[in-house]
């Protein structure tokens, strides 16, 4: 277990590296000299040499690559255009706040569901099976920067019950004034999750049911609150990775309903940068949204197999 | 299939003295799509918008870009304006109509393409294996690596706004899914009795592929690539959303979603409009790939 966890964890530097990469040729990938997308365009002619050296760009690419690594893990990520503020520093406070969102999402999103879709299964072909098949249905093709709008245009504007935009004053605290401001997004980002874990789990619990343990358990006179046990004990790993992986996704895809909301996290900062051209700020926002999800991914892998030691990624 | 698991005796004889009976797999396809009326109501649906947003010249109301100050944000049904009309006047049916153009070109375009070429790819690794397949693999597990909404906003923002550079980084996002998808499938048939067999028998690897291995790897990759096709639909307005598609004053649904934001408080239905195009569209697509999934009796 030891030895596969380490093995695992040397498996994922290299996909970090190469993330890197692909975050590192953003700033190259948009049109023009790469020293225009990182310095504004009215910074004194000796200022953009000084930068030019500093960053390497006079340079072959491996190099600049380099270069550009060394002060990544250093913590420093450049800065803005627009604001001529630190990215990193920015960034953990936005982050924080995305981060807030995407775990009230995915949590809710979560037991939705898994209550959904375990019904469903329990009662395959019924009516309510077929609600929440439509529901899981809805809830993933449901566009949800749209369903945002819906959710102002009723909680907000006509009934006025909760904030439509911002996420409250100051930091974020889980009180009763910030919690109103989470209530709309939070909805609204937790339909995806929602829709694809109805689906998932309907699918994966009626297999479980239809295989012959089960059969035999009912056979023994087991009730349903046993039964259901044994249920969790096989189901849990499958649906555990697609929660990791929906977690993630919300973290790095809250950009539209963070629009939506003017939820002060990694989103609406991405989107303020994509508006002004602000290329260290894309490239920093999608380097550490990336990382995380890399992270997140090797500590799935690693739950799955502690939970069930036969699952092993090769 | 379930005919035959309950079959009783006489039923079955019946089955079997009647030959022409047993018909090809396509027509087997085609009569369960007819029985589902959902897959069928669905396709109805997207068939109607198609003709709506393809004939959208020749039969849309009004101008698409023109406008007036004097009769902007009226409401639904206002004087021979269906929908109403939108912050700039225009009439908002004709908007849909012509915006349904770009939705559906930067939604469908991608999974097209990256059907093509993930598709390649994939058969490719599954097939030859060995290095090259750990090279596709590995490089496609880097894209794996992140959130696809992520970097579909990263591409598209650092290419800045535009159709083509929407559609490239939508292209990217979906490669990697399908060479995952199809490199499976293609491993799956590569190991195969009759493949050994083919090659038992001197068959070269291009026929191979070519007779053997192809028909039975498309219908699994092409139904997979149809359910990306809901998904594609909700990103790609969602890139125009935040600025990233058309330029206005072009009619896209999810930029007029986007534009039309400032008149929820005045008229909030009107407002919501091209979302429920998009939505509608969406779901049809996303129920349509089910069906054909079925169908098909495709597992994944």
């Amino acid at each position: 277990m030891f030895r596969y966890i380490l093995r695992r964890i040397a498996y994922a530097i290299p996909i970090a590296l190469s993330v890197s990469v692909v975050c590192f040729l953003l700033v190259h990938i948009a049109p023009g000299d790469p020293i225009d997308s990182i310095i504004p365009p009215d910074t004194p002619r000796e200022v953009v040499e000084q930068v030019r050296k500093d960053y390497g760009l006079d340079k072959p690419l491996p190099v600049q690559y380099a270069v550009w690594l060394s002060r990544v893990v250093q913590g420093d990520l450049g800065r803005s255009i627009a604001t001529r503020r630190l990215v990193a520093g920015d960034l953990i406070l936005a982050a924080r706040k995305t981060f807030v969102l995407a775990i009230t999402a995915a949590l809710l999103g979560f037991a939705v569901g898994i209550l959904l879709g375990s019904t469903a299964a329990f009662y395959k072909g019924t009516w309510i099976d077929k609600a929440c098949v439509a529901f899981a249905v809805a809830g993933v093709s449901i566009p949800h920067y749209w369903l945002g709008m819906v959710m102002v245009i009723f909680f907000s504007v006509l009934m006025n019950v909760f904030p439509a935009m911002g996420a409250g004053p100051g930091d974020w605290v889980w009180d009763r004034e910030h919690l109103q401001y989470l209530v709309l997004p939070a909805i609204t980002l937790a339909c995806i999750p929602a829709g694809l874990l109805t689906r998932t789990v309907r699918g994966i619990v009626s297999e479980i049911l239809s295989q012959d343990f089960v059969t035999t358990l009912r056979g023994k006179g087991l009730r349903n609150r046993t039964l259901a046990l044994h249920i969790v004990k096989n189901g849990a790993p499958t649906i555990l990775a697609v929660m990791g992986l929906q977690l993630g996704y919300l973290m790095g895809g809250s950009i539209l309903v963070e629009t939506i909301f003017s939820w002060p996290g990694t989103g609406s900062m991405l989107n303020a940068a994509i508006f002004r051209r602000d290329i260290p700020v894309i490239q920093g926002a999608t380097l550490v949204l990336a990382m995380f999800f890399v992270m997140l991914n090797l500590i799935v892998d690693i739950m799955q197999t502690m939970i069930d030691p036969r699952i092993v990624r090769k | 299939m379930s005919n035959v698991s309950t079959a009783t005796p006489d039923s079955a004889g019946a089955i079997v003295s009647d030959p022409v009976k047993s018909q090809g797999y396509w027509r087997g396809v085609g009569k369960r799509v007819m029985r589902d009326k959902v897959t069928l109501v669905c396709g109805a649906i997207l068939l109607v918008m198609l003709f709506l947003i393809l004939f959208a010249p020749w039969i849309a109301p009004y101008d698409p870009l023109q406008g007036s100050m004097a009769r902007r944000l009226k409401p639904v049904g206002w004087q021979g304006y269906l929908l109403g009309t939108d912050e700039l006047g225009r009439d908002m049916l004709t908007r849909l109509m012509y915006g349904g153009r770009f939705s559906w070109f930067v939604g469908i375009t991608p999974v097209v393409c990256a059907f093509t070429i993930g598709g390649t790819l994939g058969v490719l690794a599954g097939f030859v294996g060995g290095k090259i397949n750990m090279l596709i693999m590995r490089a496609t597990d880097v894209f794996y690596a992140f959130p696809s909404v992520l970097l579909a906003v990263a591409i598209s923002g650092a290419l800045g706004p535009g159709i083509f550079n929407a559609i490239l980084s939508m292209t990217l996002v979906f490669i990697p899914p399908l060479i995952r998808v199809s490199e499976s499938v293609t491993t799956s048939v590569r190991n195969l009795d009759y493949v050994e067999s083919a090659r038992a028998t001197g068959a070269n690897s291009f026929t191979i592929v070519r007779v053997h291995v192809l028909p039975n790897v498309l219908g699994p990759i092409f139904v997979y690539a149809t359910t990306l096709v809901g998904v594609s639909m909700i990103l790609a307005s969602g890139l125009s959303f935040l600025g990233l598609g058309v330029k206005p004053p072009t009619p896209e649904w999810g930029m007029m979603l986007n534009t039309l934001r400032t008149a929820i408080y005045s008229q909030p239905l009107l407002a919501t409009l091209p979302g429920i195009c998009i939505f509608v569209t969406s779901l049809c697509f996303n129920l349509l790939s089910d069906g054909l999934r079925n169908a098909m009796d495709v597992r994944n």
